[in-house]
């Protein structure tokens, strides 16, 4: 069953493939010191750090091009303007989008979900109509569908999933009906890691002819996506999550959907002609893009995939495979402890508990040893409420993080057993 | 910056594994809850004034350490204080864990001093100050939870 993410078993003759110490030098944050300890980067699913390249192609934007874009007619604004079309390209490129006219930048995930949840909601969702999510959705592919539902009088529906954070697919075909009218699922989770067979979901969708949201957020940090082999109709990413700046993001949309939805904003930038009678709106991707764009952001999330697409992304899925591997081991011999989130086929994330002691207070003893972890509910309160747990503690390793963070963080939970033991 | 021990001190650990008053209280005058969403702090506290006085107090939830110790600390405080006094207590609570104020031992007294700590913790400020927020709560009485966001 294809997940549309690459995925290799590890073996101990395949680990030295990748250098984790080559890459490690690109991210200059990676060598800075944390309470008079190296820092070991263990919250990637809330920002990942940057690569050189990234921070060097913002910087030069700014001191050699920049310019305002799709307006100027002189040289600086048609240079801009490239570099802002060429960010989009990369993007398209790591998505495999067929064309960058179907990749919409926005502010992020969260926006190019409510990009969706507003113009499809707004023409496409009525009364009595369903809109169908996981059990496992982030907040943000949760409440834009929850407003939506309320205001045209729709239903919200839930895919529900088992103990191990796994969705119960055979449940699938039983909440698809002649009323729903949207698909959004997370290709990743954010809280549990777990990789969901999001091939699977838009086949069956596809059958009964509804269209398919996918939040992306958490899958591309692991490697390219192909849109165009998982079929979906929708693909959300936020740049800061995949080695690029803040603020910005994509939402990919197959063109003939996109074509029929209305504009998601009114302004500059997204208009053919205005006048005070009508507007006729720009082609795609520029009828949802009103204002002026983040354009350091796209230069920004362009150089971010430049910069992936140079990593060997077999070795570096084996090498996340390893290291999942080892934080889950290493973390369960610590007696007390249970990890959240064990679907068979998952990510470099690992939430767990420790019995008598509250993820907070983990989270204060980790930072102490210089190791930042996530800890809360992750905005995703659903899955704290399946697992019947206020919270989690969460290590979200990325391609350049070490067996040595990993054992930086286990020694902090032994630490803070033995503290409130 | 300071260091583990700083926060978790022995009175702290301690409460937080044997809560003190940790139970509703028959004929409460006041119940409130408190929540604090970014790391799912809740409690829930129940208070019983006779007059002017705090004559019972008494909470339940779950937490972290700080906010679990804080509120049970806090009830051993208040327990047979007027509500004034315990306001008076939970302003210079207050200033200490923001980090405003020398803690003044005479005045909060050994346990509550314990949690002077936290100011050098600025994330876990909002756990100490959960309990007394809701406390706080209690007494005005308008009924509604509380939330640290």
């Amino acid at each position: 069953m294809s997940t549309g993410l690459e995925r290799v078993q590890a073996g101990p003759e395949t680990r030295a493939k990748f250098a984790v110490e080559r890459v490690r030098v690109d991210f200059p944050l990676l060598g800075r010191s944390m309470r008079g300890k190296a820092l070991a980067y263990l919250d990637n699913a809330a920002t990942s750090q940057k690569p050189r390249h990234v921070i060097d192609a913002i910087h030069r934007f700014y001191e050699t091009l920049n310019a305002n874009v799709h307006r100027g007619v002189y040289q600086l604004s048609e240079e801009a303007t490239t570099a802002y079309e060429w960010g989009r390209a990369m993007l398209a490129q790591y998505l495999n989008a067929p064309s960058p006219a179907e990749i919409v930048f926005v502010r992020g995930t969260t926006e190019a979900i409510n990009l969706v949840a507003a113009t499809f909601g707004r023409t496409r969702i009525g009364a009595g109509d369903e809109i169908l999510i996981s059990a496992m959705e982030h907040h943000s592919n949760i409440v834009p569908w929850q407003l939506v539902a309320e205001e045209r009088g729709a239903t919200l529906k839930v895919i529900p999933m088992n103990e191990r954070g796994e969705l119960l697919l055979d449940q699938l075909p039983g909440l698809l009906t002649d009323r729903t009218r949207i698909v959004a699922v997370v290709h990743v989770s954010n809280s549990l890691g777990t990789v969901n067979p999001v091939r699977e979901i838009v086949e069956q969708a596809h059958n009964r002819g509804i269209p398919v949201l996918l939040d992306g957020a958490q899958a591309v940090p692991h490697g390219p996506v192909d849109v165009q082999a998982l079929d979906c109709d929708f693909y959300a990413v936020s740049g800061h999550k995949m080695f690029g700046p803040t603020g910005i993001g994509a939402l990919y949309g197959r063109r003939a959907l996109l074509e029929t939805l209305p504009p998601y904003q009114g302004g500059g930038e997204m208009i053919a002609s205005v006048t005070f009678a009508k507007t006729t709106y720009a082609p795609l991707p520029m009828k949802f893009e009103a204002g002026t764009p983040n354009i350091e952001g796209a230069v920004g999330i362009g150089a971010a995939v430049d910069y992936l697409q140079h990593l060997d992304w077999k070795s570096v899925a084996e090498y996340e495979r390893d290291l999942l591997t080892y934080t889950q081991e290493r973390l369960s011999e610590i007696p007390g402890v249970r990890l959240v989130g064990t679907a068979a086929d998952k990510v470099s994330v690992v939430s767990f508990v420790l019995d008598g002691v509250h993820p907070h207070d983990i989270g204060t003893i980790a930072d102490q040893e210089g190791v930042a972890i996530r800890t809360g509910h992750h905005c995703t309160q659903p899955v704290m409420d399946f697992f019947k747990i206020p919270a989690t503690a969460r290590a979200s390793l990325a391609f350049y993080n070490t067996r040595d963070d990993v054992d930086r963080l286990a020694a902090a939970v032994w630490k803070a057993r033995e503290l409130f033991g | 910056m300071g260091d583990l021990q700083d926060l978790y001190q022995q009175v702290i650990l301690e409460h937080n594994r044997s809560p003190r008053n940790f139970r509703e209280v028959p004929g409460a005058t006041h119940v409130a809850d408190g929540d604090n969403p970014l790391c799912g702090d809740k409690i829930r506290l129940w208070v019983k004034v006779t007059g002017d006085v705090i004559e019972d107090v008494g909470f339940q939830g779950s937490g972290c350490a700080i906010s679990q110790a804080s509120a049970s600390v806090m009830t051993t405080v208040v327990k047979g204080k007027t509500v004034a006094e315990a306001d008076r207590l939970f302003a210079a609570f207050h200033d200490m864990v923001t980090g405003g104020a020398v803690p003044d031992a005479k005045e909060l007294g050994t346990k509550l001093v314990a949690f002077a700590g936290v100011n050098e913790f600025p994330a876990r400020v909002k756990c100490a100050n959960l309990p007394w927020h809701t406390l706080h709560a209690a007494l005005k009485g308008d009924g509604s939870a509380v939330s640290t966001d």
